[in-house]
């Protein structure tokens, strides 16, 4: 049985009910349990829901040293460029150290990082920067685009055994979807195929999947039939189905929210030229945002990013025929 | 200086000077192997500072936390970890406690209690809040310590640590090792304040600077607080003041700092200053100090064998890590 609801509250159920399953599961961040009433420090209590100074480096620190101690932390960021505060324990210190003692010691920590509020939150607060996660060693990415998604991520999230950084799209948060009932693990490392097609594949991430799920609306009136592959988690990266795909449509498309240069965008049309360059017809597109800040003025905003027109030329392009009237 | 007042039995002084002889001729053996080349990465020694891991370390349970950095032998030795395979760490072989994936800046042996050692200068801190915030959910009467150099202090990772910690009260104790040197830079150049325990004031916590050349200082100041951790109280602050006598890393030209003269080094050296005070109080006979030392040369001859016998390690290690399963 599934239930519907929004995005953001499939992932508090996914924190309730690992917390609910397992004691080791605790709750930290900066503005959650402040008044008596909050649920969550309702249910569990201060000892394993605890408000944090906005002191990111520490509080990441802490977590790190909590999960080494056999713990389940969830740091609760708000958003993502907080953690850039604290970049040395995020990508020097968590996932290093299960690495550097042989295997010793475990650091079991979710980083739930909200992302790209391109909703005129300007130049701060707005950043698509999972890619800048994507390479380093020891730590998962997770990029849920559905309810369910975000609920059944979260879950594997914390029940793995590695440093995780989670990134919730700030524009989904409230966008309604089903969600399984009960206990629900989305593995890491396996794409989703949103909608099957033969002439061109678009690999869409977080945000991005919606938007190309609508331009392959646009384009199947037109006659061209495109498969849309949402990968859920960038590491690791469900390069087979990619691949597989791109094997079958000859054609490749990758969608991202984030500027085009060190891109997730850019590694996966790097592996399919590498692993994949004779399936290929035509080259690779993709469609990001700008290499620039995100403004503030909205048109300015909606010129940078992505959108449902830019994925359709794109595909054009890719496929060589004539614009799609919409 | 002259050697603080706490008193002191035959068996914890010999216990202390043993504790310092081995990391002493340890540390010596590495500066040598490095030299060698048969240790071939970068090696920070702590000669010299062999007061501040004794005094503490001697006094800690394997389920107590330690967390250290850089300058790490002293505190693994003293914590516990077996000489050989710190060696064969260092060493880069299969037999090394992190199978040589970690070295000299990283080690880790979690069964006695060295959860880990960062190459960060102040990336430690704050994960000594984590094992002491388990042990509050837990109960019990662990607590965690971390190690530190003054050069950290200048660091907004160590407030927010000091913030949190006392926010928090939880039983960790702070050890800052203070040899007057942050890698190559004085302290002088990098703050004004003179004392790290006067950074913390604010806080509330306890804090206390003491003479870090004198072992038994360091040990009787830390007891004190070990004693208030592990019955439930907040965190401390422990500021030793000592003295780096080899360069920041092996090798280094120490162009930064004037030479200590051999006389000065005779007052401030751990070891020679509490053979001293063993003579005078009584406690400690002539042949001692050179049966002590010959006993830590046979460990670390030992601990040689073991790791020139011990292979480098096979290349599917270098992937097999990278997750945990």
């Amino acid at each position: 049985m599934a239930h519907e609801l929004p995005y953001i509250a499939a992932i508090e159920e996914a924190i309730r009910e690992e917390m609910e399953r397992d004691e080791s599961v605790l709750y930290f961040g900066q503005n959650i349990a402040t008044h008596e009433n909050d649920p969550f420090l309702k249910q569990f209590g201060s000892d394993r829901v605890r408000v944090t100074p906005i002191s990111e480096t520490a509080e990441i620190g802490m977590a790190v040293g909590t999960a080494i101690a056999g713990y389940r932390p969830v740091v609760e960021l708000y958003m993502a460029e907080f953690m850039l505060v604290a970049m040395d324990q995020v990508v020097n210190e968590a996932n290093r150290f299960h690495y550097m003692s042989a295997g010793q010691v475990k650091v079991p920590l979710v980083l739930k990082a909200g992302y790209g509020f391109t909703a005129g939150w300007a130049g701060q607060h707005t950043g698509t920067i999972y890619g800048m996660f994507m390479g380093v060693p020891g730590l998962k990415v997770a990029v849920p685009a559905t309810a369910a998604d975000a609920k059944g991520l979260m879950t594997t999230a914390i029940r793995d055994d590695n440093p995780v950084a989670y990134f919730h799209h700030y524009l989904l948060t409230l966008e309604h979807g089903d969600a399984p009932d009960g206990e629900y693990a989305v593995p890491f490392g396996e794409a989703a195929v949103r909608r099957e097609g033969t002439d061109v594949t678009i690999v869409a991430i977080g945000w991005c999947v919606d938007r190309a799920l609508a331009a392959a609306e646009q384009l199947a009136a037109a006659g061209v039939s495109a498969e849309v592959i949402d990968p859920r988690t960038l590491a690791p990266l469900d390069t087979a189905t990619i691949l597989g795909s791109v094997a079958k449509t000859g054609r490749l498309v990758v969608v991202d929210q984030s500027t085009r240069h060190g891109s997730a965008a850019a590694v996966i049309a790097a592996e399919v030229a590498s692993e994949g360059f004779d399936s290929l017809q035509a080259p690779v597109k993709l469609v990001t945002a700008l290499d620039a800040t995100i403004p503030y003025s909205k048109p300015m905003e909606d010129y940078l990013l992505p959108d449902e027109a830019k994925i359709v030329a794109a595909a054009q392009q890719a496929l060589g025929s004539a614009p799609v009237t919409a | 200086m002259g050697d603080s007042a706490g008193t002191l039995d035959g068996d914890a002084g010999l216990g202390l000077l043993r504790a310092m002889w081995r990391i002493r001729v340890f540390e010596e053996r590495v500066g040598a192997l490095t030299r060698a080349n048969e240790v071939h990465g970068l090696v920070h020694l702590s000669v010299g500072q062999e007061g501040v891991a004794a005094g503490v370390c001697g006094q800690l349970r394997p389920d107590d936390a330690v967390y250290s950095g850089h300058r790490a032998h002293g505190h693994a030795l003293a914590k516990g970890a077996p000489p050989g395979p710190v060696l064969a760490e260092l060493m880069g072989r299969d037999g090394g406690l992190c199978r040589g994936l970690g070295g000299s800046m990283h080690l880790v042996d979690r069964e006695h209690g060295l959860l880990g050692a960062t190459g960060v200068v102040g990336g430690n801190v704050p994960l000594a809040l984590g094992s002491a915030l388990a042990r509050r959910l837990l109960g019990g009467d662990q607590v965690a310590v971390v190690f530190f150099g003054d050069g950290a202090v200048q660091g907004g990772i160590f407030v927010e640590t000091v913030n949190l910690a006392t926010l928090w009260r939880l039983p960790v104790i702070l050890v800052c090792e203070n040899n007057g040197f942050a890698e190559f830079t004085p302290r002088s150049a990098h703050t004004n304040v003179e004392r790290v325990s006067d950074v913390v004031a604010p806080y509330g916590l306890e804090r206390e600077t003491v003479d870090g050349n004198d072992v038994v200082a360091v040990r009787d100041t830390f007891a004190r607080f070990l004693a208030a951790a592990r019955a439930g109280g907040g965190p401390a602050l422990l500021e030793c003041l000592t003295h780096r006598l080899r360069g920041h890393y092996e090798g280094d030209p120490q162009q930064y700092r004037d030479a200590l003269a051999a006389e000065e080094w005779q007052e401030l050296d751990p070891i020679l200053r509490l053979q001293r005070r063993g003579a005078a109080e009584g406690w400690l006979d002539e042949d001692v100090p050179a049966r002590l030392e010959g006993e830590a040369r046979d460990e670390v001859e030992a601990a040689e064998r073991f790791a020139r016998e011990s292979p480098f390690p096979p290349a599917s290690v270098t992937s097999e890590f990278v997750y945990a399963e």
